[in-house]
């Protein structure tokens, strides 16, 4: 089988960003993105929001070029003051295409 | 007065939430799962909204007025009090003042419920007392918004934040679950009138088997909650500790001697003090995380959840009820 490499960007946030990041990730391009909740601890402790607290993990597959937008906008936007991971990784994915153009 | 207090802490909903606190003290690995928590939350909000609506819809405009006005009034009041007391008497930071004024302003619907519970056991033992009003839910969703815009917009205003977008946070709060549930509960109690509600009262009335077992959970899990953050005491020092157990006391004996003025019931009062004295903690935290990102979570939370929610439910409502009995001259 055919594949191709692709970035897989992970954000992991407070539940309060979870609209604003994923409404950010649509307008810088990605063509789409999958959220799940879960649970966990990190280095700021706290989380405001819904009780009890969760993490949302926010993932997107995109181009290589776009993965760095991503991160640097995330970086820009959300570092200085709220609980925010983010991360890049190479994966292979098959139809390419579904990922917007390479 | 003893009695009275005696009588609050020895019942189910504050012994339930006793027994949370206690599961987590000695590190138990019981949690209500989030699912229930969420399932009975909407629960309560919907039959607390449904029944005040078919309340409301007997209730002249004109009964309903000044209570309406004094509830707005306190919305108005309570964070500029918190807020000024916490900035120039505490010196806490703009962002951490006007953080936790929001929540202040704000009304705890668990306590509002449990404040009904304690005024409807009064009239039991003392059947000369006048029933409580039955459109205090209207009060409630009246109170939950005005006081996070109002600390927001001290925050805002006082504060230079890129990321502040006040529609946003509008949108935040109104299509909460809180409002939701409660407003449209209202509206549905209302339109459908006093013979409808009586088909579904069984299930939903506050008075009820099922709403007082549900609620009972509910407290329990709170208790777990609280009783979670009781560790960020150390952390949030002195004077939040402090201001967490009088000012609300401030608010709510100036809540029921202003609903005393305007015409409300000894109970209603009582509700009404208790309303004014709550912090919220579920509209309250995501609107000031999105409008004032620089505030310290563990302040406004701990202070909310692990000081002023226990001291209402253990001790504030006995003393806004005593408060509005004063008042009422009784």
């Amino acid at each position: 089988m055919d594949t191709t490499s692709r970035s897989l960007v992970t954000i992991i946030c407070e539940p309060v960003l979870e609209q604003k990041i994923e409404d950010d990730l649509l307008r810088l391009g990605a063509t789409g993105y999958t959220a799940n909740e879960g649970r966990g601890r990190g280095s700021a402790e706290r989380h405001a929001g819904e009780i009890p607290g969760v993490n949302v993990r926010i993932e997107t597959i995109t181009d290589a070029a776009l993965a760095v937008k991503i991160l640097a906008h995330i970086q820009e936007h959300y570092f200085a003051h709220y609980s925010v991971i983010a991360w890049v990784s190479e994966v292979q994915v098959i139809r390419a295409s579904k990922y917007g153009p390479a | 007065m003893t009695d009275i207090l005696r009588t609050n802490l020895l019942n189910p909903i504050v012994l339930s939430f006793a027994l949370g606190v206690f599961a987590r003290l000695v590190r138990s690995e019981f949690t209500l799962p989030k699912d229930i928590y969420t399932g009975i939350s909407i629960f309560l909000l919907f039959g607390l909204g449904l029944k005040g609506g078919a309340e409301l819809a007997e209730t002249p405009m004109a009964t309903i007025a000044a209570p309406l006005g004094v509830t707005l009034f306190l919305g108005v009041l309570t964070p500029i009090t918190a807020w000024a007391v916490l900035r120039y008497i505490g010196k806490f930071s703009e962002s951490d003042a006007a953080g936790v004024a929001a929540h202040y302003g704000s009304v705890s619907a668990v306590t509002f419920l449990a404040a009904q519970q304690f005024v409807q056991a009064m009239q039991v033992q003392d059947p000369t007392l006048p029933p409580l009003e039955g459109y205090m839910p209207t009060l409630l969703a009246a109170l939950e918004s005005p006081g996070i815009h109002v600390a927001l917009a001290i925050g805002a205003l006082r504060t230079a934040h890129p990321e502040q977008k006040l529609g946003a946070v509008l949108h935040e709060v109104l299509t909460a679950r809180t409002m939701i549930l409660l407003i449209g509960g209202l509206i549905i109690g209302y339109l459908s009138g006093h013979e409808q509600w009586e088909k579904i009262a069984p299930f939903y009335d506050s008075k009820g088997a099922v709403f007082r077992g549900a609620l009972c959970l509910f407290l329990l899990e709170m208790g777990v909650v609280a009783g979670s953050r009781l560790g960020d005491l150390k952390k949030v020092g002195p004077f939040l500790l402090a201001f967490g157990v009088l000012w609300p006391a401030v608010h709510g004996v100036i809540g029921a001697w202003l609903g005393v003025w305007a015409g409300l019931s000894p109970s209603g009062a009582t509700v009404l003090g208790a309303m004014a004295a709550s912090a919220s903690y579920i509209a309250a935290p995501p609107a000031v995380r999105l409008t004032l990102p620089d505030a310290n979570p563990t302040l406004y939370l701990t202070s909310s959840l692990a000081i002023t929610f226990p001291f209402n439910i253990l001790f504030g409502i006995t003393l806004y009820f005593q408060a509005a009995l004063w008042a009422a001259g009784r």
